[in-house]
């Protein structure tokens, strides 16, 4: 789960993380009355979930109230384009209003797990206010790494090691070090599963603060943190995808004409790359669950199908746990339910296939068999 | 022979009185699986299936003889489960569960190291010795005893292979779901290391997909050890970056972990690719052909 700028800001403050003065503004009223208790001067700062904000336009200093106005009425409603939103952007609805920053100099500084070793890495860079994947890429000498035991987590003496290879000043190394345990301690106690401070900002004054904060949390976690899950953002996400979540169906909303259901993630997103070999688009990853119910199942056909851009259904099961006739079962209430008009290729294949095979054939629709997931792509490949 | 499990395996259900440990303990005892018994806190004492219930895995091993276990628990109580059972000393254990969260796996891995038992997922289908010993969810019937080791982050992708090996006449030695999570128990190497090494084993399927660099390390010890050959697929091409794509593990962030750079890695380390989910038995069969390994694996 994503959540914005502002909202991880405040998460951190609460663990120590230094961040700097700020409140959020969703009106423009709202901007200028927080930019006053700033003392008139803020940076307004757009709030979507997408990286990238500063080059294409979302984070304006403003050095008096005049200017937050006018910046706060510009963002505010704006659709903003970054290298990250793709083409169709994002709306702008939250401004971050915050204290302007002395900068001395920026860093990187990120926690993300290290798959091969199962552990927690921190991360630490002086190329800060750029993408460190690029960094990663040409200077992979110029990111500093300290691997974390979960036995005893982020060890002082480790996040010394990261500080003094940023070859901070001597007198912002403690509060580096700091800075870092505390990022290590938020991370931890919210389950986050990415945390990343760029640029991580030594001021003139000698201060190591947050200048920027991103923080997601690992899914499987939220069940234990309300307080996260307070702060999701429906505007940021696709309605599909919200409506999708409360059937517990994994669903992913893309930009093709081909809809998608199929049983098991790996199996689903195999079925839209087989979509693609052969010429199409698919339209979703929708993945109905190794225990859907015949609900569950009606729910995700309805997904698809309102979608507009949806020219046509494949429906793609290997029944291992989830039972063939199940899935007919549901294909052909959905079906008859919203009175389906587009073209409907069914794949079937595993636990009780031959009843739900005669639940297809017996239902009256207009459907057709597929014998493989390359002869079921081929045929809507075709008929959309 | 086979890799992990067989008909000696003795497992125990932990969560067996639960809706999913129920179903898939039926469907394991039908299957001829050597289910010896299983957990339910508070349930110790009464039986389920004709089969002894514990309180404890400990308690459970001591009254069975059990080593190994398969593991149904909710995703909030999985992790203790599996250390539970890496206590009572188990040689195996399956965790099927789903949804567990990943800094739990990560004081999981933590607290596995340096003990014996070998844990397969989480977030798995399980293992298969095709007529010998069935421990998770996968559908029994699809498949065959045989040569043809498979190995796959995906279950229903495994379903896939499994089934199009068997339509081939190609039968399976184990298939083993190592699971879609991002911290897992068995990682591709771990297995293709065991195929490598079981005498019954002629060559190996091995399915992928986006996220992690699991496949591209183990195409470099495939290059560099594997003497059987080893036919691959990856799922994900067309998977949008930044993007969960169902499993936990299967994303594509800040650029890597891409099917692209996986295919290309494996290419590389020549591991021929199926290029859809339908050729994975077909691509295997072309290459057993050619090697002139295909009489040697016909069930």
């Amino acid at each position: 789960m994503n959540i914005h700028e502002y909202q991880a800001k405040a998460i951190l403050a609460e663990f120590g993380v230094k961040v700097p003065r700020g409140k959020v503004a969703f009106t423009v009223e709202e901007a200028v009355e927080a930019a006053k208790e700033l003392g008139g001067k803020a940076v307004v700062k757009a709030q979507i979930h997408a990286g990238g904000r500063g080059k294409a336009g979302g984070v304006k200093v403003s050095k008096s109230l005049e200017e937050v106005e006018a910046n706060a009425r510009e963002l505010l409603g704006k659709r903003l384009v970054t290298h990250q939103t793709g083409p169709q952007g994002r709306i702008v609805r939250r401004l971050l209003i915050e204290e302007l920053t002395n900068i001395e100099k920026e860093y990187y500084i990120g926690l993300v797990l290290d798959r091969s070793q199962g552990r927690l890495v921190m991360m630490a860079s002086q190329e800060g206010g750029v993408e460190i994947e690029e960094v990663a890429a040409k200077h992979p000498e110029k990111i500093f790494r300290e691997t974390i035991d979960p036995l005893t987590g982020l060890t002082p003496f480790q996040a010394n090691n990261l500080a003094y290879k940023l070859e901070l000043p001597q007198n912002a190394v403690k509060k580096a070090a700091q800075f870092m345990m505390a990022l290590y301690n938020a991370y931890v106690a919210k389950d986050c599963s990415i945390a990343e401070i760029n640029p991580l900002v030594l001021t003139s004054e000698g201060d190591i603060i947050a200048l920027d904060a991103k923080l997601n949390f690992d899914d499987n976690a939220l069940y234990r943190h309300p307080e996260i899950v307070s702060l999701r953002d429906e505007d940021e996400e696709d309605p599909k995808e919200i409506e999708a979540s409360k059937y517990g169906l994994s669903y992913i909303a893309l930009e093709g004409n081909i809809g998608c259901m199929v049983n098991g993630a790996g199996l689903a997103m195999a079925t839209m790359d087989t979509i693609k070999y052969y010429g199409g688009e698919p339209a979703n990853f929708l993945d109905v669950g190794g225990g859907a119910s015949e609900e569950k199942v009606t729910a995700a056909f309805k997904i698809i199908l309102s979608d507009p851009k949806v020219k046509g259904i494949l429906v793609n099961i290997f029944g291992g746990i989830m039972k063939c006739d199940v899935i007919a079962n549901g294909v052909v209430a959905a079906a008859k339910q919203v009175g389906l008009d587009k073209p409907l290729v069914v794949r079937l294949e595993g636990t009780n296939v031959e009843a739900g095979k005669k639940i297809l054939n017996e239902s009256g629709l207009k459907l057709v068999a597929a014998d493989s997931l390359a002869d079921a792509a081929q045929k809507i490949v075709a008929l959309v | 022979m086979s890799i992990l499990v067989n008909k000696e395996t003795r497992v125990i259900t932990q969560g067996i009185t639960g809706s999913a440990g129920l179903f898939h303990t039926q469907q394991a005892l039908a299957y001829g699986t050597k289910v010896v018994g299983g957990t339910s806190p508070g349930k110790g004492g009464t039986k389920v299936e004709g089969l002894p219930v514990f309180n404890t895995v400990e308690e459970a091993v001591r009254e069975t003889g059990a080593n190994a276990s398969v593991i149904y628990v909710p995703p909030a109580f999985a992790a203790d489960a599996i250390m539970e059972a890496v206590a009572a000393g188990l040689d195996l254990v399956v965790c099927i569960t789903e949804g567990i969260p990943i800094l739990d796996m990560v004081k999981v891995k933590r607290y596995m190291e340096g003990k014996k038992t070998r844990l397969i997922g989480p977030n798995c289908p399980g293992v298969i010795t095709p007529n010998e010993c069935k421990i998770g969810i996968m559908p029994g019937y699809i498949h065959t005893p045989g040569k043809i080791g498979v190995v796959s982050r995906s279950g229903t992708l495994t379903y896939e292979a499994v089934y199009q090996l068997t339509q081939l006449g190609l039968g399976q030695s184990t298939a083993v779901g190592i699971g879609g999570d991002p911290v897992n128990g068995t990682n591709f190497v771990d297995v293709l290391k065991m195929f490598n090494e079981d005498p019954d084993t002629e060559a190996v399927i091995m399915i992928g997909e986006i996220g992690g660099s699991a496949e591209e390390e183990a195409a470099e010890w495939i290059k560099a050890n594997m003497k059987k050959p080893v036919v691959g697929f990856i799922a994900g091409a067309t998977a949008p970056p930044g993007r969960r794509m169902g499993h936990a593990g299967a994303i594509v962030s800040g650029g890597s972990g891409t099917a692209q750079s996986k295919i290309e890695k494996m290419k590389e380390c020549g591991i021929r690719v199926a290029p859809t989910p339908s050729e994975m038995g077909s691509t295997l069969y072309q290459v057993l052909e050619e090697r002139g390994l295909l009489d040697r694996c016909r069930s």
